[in-house]
């Protein structure tokens, strides 16, 4: 009994300081956010610093040399080849995010100041077309765009064109309105929301104070929305540098992009130092410009002051 | 109380243009079968410090919002200035507005706010920023010009709000209940502040509130709404001491209610007969409708005092102290009168001790016939 009674207290105590740990706020963060952190650590940050690593490198057949070198970084550079897919991945990726944002932009604000009660039905519509896979949407492009294509047919029919334009697929263009199309959702969503987010007293305001209806969009509305375009942009700028899917698909011999190249460095061409080292650089000027994208559009808010 | 020699008793503080600023004729304001406004009609005189008073869905915001044009009447008339408002959208009326929420621009600082309206106006060789500086000093913000919204206190936001409208020289200042989101004590002093200010730049004033306190301490007239339509309009005191039916006395504080069989209704008079005050003239309300042989009568707690020891005077009740409440500087007493169905409730200041009045005591009140009054039920 004695012992019982002198062993309890203690216990109590270690009991009550653990429950003190795991009810602190900083230990609740971190167990929430371990399971996704670790996979993120694992499956993300290591190959990364694995790609990081390989840049380095230099691929003999079928061994690696692991002396330190930046040779596959001058390639990647000043190898035409290399910057022309550079460059023509990042016009695409900008067009597209560009093109993305100025066709979502209406439509966001259609849903967010004039859809009523029926909201949720208009955000649900926009989702419908990923119901089906991407790879289904981007043929279905190939079949909208195509030698024997429904543009095709159309204008041949309307009499506008003699025989079927071959100008239509398998180029750039075809890549950025595939890719236009593919993305046009999740630009749609984070305008919205910050639409969603404008006080609709201070657009009244700026009425008030006597400004029409572009006036006061140009001074409030959109200078206020200005985050959602700002995620919107992001969204799709990045993710579309690297896309390799719809190139390969729509986009022929003038629509190759870098991630082709990377794909076939790493697969064909067996040269995992060079992929690597493109993959980096990639990297580095995707977010460069995802910086100066940022810059630019806080800079063109301010101006609108 | 005797009147004081030498001081001039007026209803209003200062003489005003009897010209018609805005003009509301017979405006309905359908939603399906509910009517937020019914056949309203009223004239707001320049100049005038106008308050329009009622509960919440009474449709006194429908009304100003209608005046600046966020809202159009489904029947009706209204005119600023003269000039008919049909058609005219919000940002070309001679009207400026300042919001519940105040809706200050939160991506603009203080003087890019108040600047707001001015910018369009492409003003030359430094006047707007001159207007600006004199706008902020108006409302007491000099020196404030730089801030950010986010960085200003709730009192500070109304004052920019004000000063974003009054900038413009608007013909026609609205306040959309523009005190309700402040402390008691800071809104104190803003009522005191806005009707300074009303008095200095002499815009008409529209005011929307459901603080009676706030509407009778700043306006020279209040319009009192119930359910979309127009109970009373007059002055503040008039409200008070006269107000024409039940809704309103209610509404505008404490009323002690007395009926009353009509012994004879002459011109503008009536002679009632009541238990608790015996046979009593009063003058008749105008809108009057003679229902039956009863009339009803009000008093305010305040009009009748507590007669100590053995004063007198010429018209009294007798009673019995039931209830006693403390406020501080005033107590509120519950009397049963014999005769009276609800006991009769007194406000009593404290000066003569009125808050050690023990429960139970036998006690009698003095007034005035003439402060009770004779209103439509």
């Amino acid at each position: 009994m004695t012992v019982a009674a002198e062993g309890a207290p203690p216990l109590r105590m270690t009991r009550a300081r653990r429950n003190a740990l795991l009810q602190s706020e900083p230990v609740q963060g971190l167990g929430l956010i371990s399971p996704t952190f670790l996979y993120a650590l694992v499956l993300l940050v290591l190959p990364i610093l694995v790609v990081i690593a390989h840049s380095f490198w230099t691929q003999h057949y079928l061994t690696i040399d692991r002396t330190f070198t930046l040779e596959n970084y001058r390639i990647a550079l000043t190898e035409p080849i290399y910057r022309d897919l550079l460059w023509r991945s990042l016009y695409i990726s900008l067009t597209v995010s560009l093109f993305t944002v100025l066709l979502a932009y209406p439509i966001a604000y259609f849903i967010s100041f004039h859809g009523g009660r029926h909201k949720s039905l208009w955000l649900f519509l926009i989702t419908i077309p990923f119901w089906t896979s991407y790879l289904l949407r981007v043929m279905s492009w190939k079949v909208i765009l195509g030698y024997n294509g429904v543009l095709n047919s159309a204008l041949m029919g309307l009499g506008v064109i003699d025989e079927p334009s071959t100008a239509l697929l398998y180029n750039s263009s075809a890549v950025i309105i595939t890719l236009t199309h593919a993305w046009a959702a999740f630009a749609i969503l984070p305008i919205f929301v910050s639409l969603e987010k404008v006080d609709r007293t201070l657009v009244e305001a700026a009425t008030d104070l006597g400004d029409g209806p572009l006036r006061s969009f140009l001074r409030v509305t959109l200078p206020l929305s200005a985050p959602g375009v700002i995620s919107a942009v992001l969204i799709v700028m990045i993710p579309t540098v690297g896309d390799y899917v719809t190139p390969k698909l729509v986009g022929g011999k003038d629509g190759v992009m870098i991630a082709n190249a990377i794909q076939a460095q790493f697969g064909k061409a067996a040269n995992w130092p060079l992929g690597a080292a493109l993959s980096v650089t990639t990297m580095l000027i995707v977010s460069l410009m995802a910086g100066a994208t940022v810059l630019i559009i806080r800079t063109l808010q301010r101006m609108a002051r | 109380m005797p009147e004081q020699p030498g001081i001039e008793r007026s209803d209003t503080d200062r003489m005003q243009s009897e010209k018609p600023m805005i003009e509301i004729r017979d405006v309905t304001r359908s939603y399906g079968a509910f009517k937020a406004l019914d056949d309203a009609s009223l004239t707001i005189k320049e100049g005038e410090f106008f308050s329009l008073l009622g509960p919440s869905g009474c449709g006194k915001t429908t009304l100003l919002r209608m005046i600046a044009g966020f809202d159009n009447p489904t029947s009706g008339s209204i005119a600023v200035g003269g000039q008919p408002m049909e058609g005219i959208p919000a940002n070309r009326r001679p009207t400026n507005m300042v919001f519940q929420s105040y809706a200050i621009f939160p991506h603009l600082n203080v003087e890019q706010n108040v600047a707001y309206g001015l910018k369009r106006l492409k003003l030359q060789g430094g006047e707007e920023k001159r207007r600006v500086e004199e706008a902020l000093a108006q409302v007491s913000l000099t020196g404030l010009g730089k801030r950010l919204a986010t960085e200003l206190s709730g009192g500070q936001r109304q004052r920019v709000a004000l000063a974003r409208a009054l900038v413009m020289r608007p013909k026609v200042l609205l306040l959309d209940e523009p005190l309700s989101a402040l402390d008691k004590k800071l809104r104190e002093q803003m009522q005191v502040e806005l009707r300074r200010l009303q008095q200095a730049v002499g815009i008409t004033f529209v005011l929307v509130t459901h603080d009676q306190y706030e509407a009778l301490a700043m306006s020279d007239r209040i319009a009192v709404m119930f359910g979309g339509r127009i109970a009373q309009v007059a002055s503040p005191k008039e409200i008070y001491q006269r107000p024409v039916n039940r809704q309103v006395a209610d509404f505008l504080g404490g009323m002690n209610f007395v009926q009353a069989e009509i012994v004879e209704e002459n011109g503008a008079s009536l002679i009632v007969d009541t238990l608790g005050f015996g046979r009593i003239k009063t003058d008749k309300p105008k809108a009057f409708v003679r229902n039956g042989g009863g009339a009803m009568l009000g008093i305010r707690p305040e009009r009748l005092r507590v007669l100590w020891d053995d004063a007198t005077a010429k018209f009294e009740v007798a009673g019995k102290v039931v209830e006693r409440h403390y406020f501080g500087e005033i107590t509120h007493l519950i009397v049963e009168i014999p005769g009276l169905e609800k006991p009769l409730s007194v406000t009593e200041t404290n000066d003569f001790g009125a808050d050690d009045i023990p429960v139970g005591t036998p006690i009698r009140l003095a007034y005035d016939p003439e402060a009770l009054v004779a209103m439509a039920d």
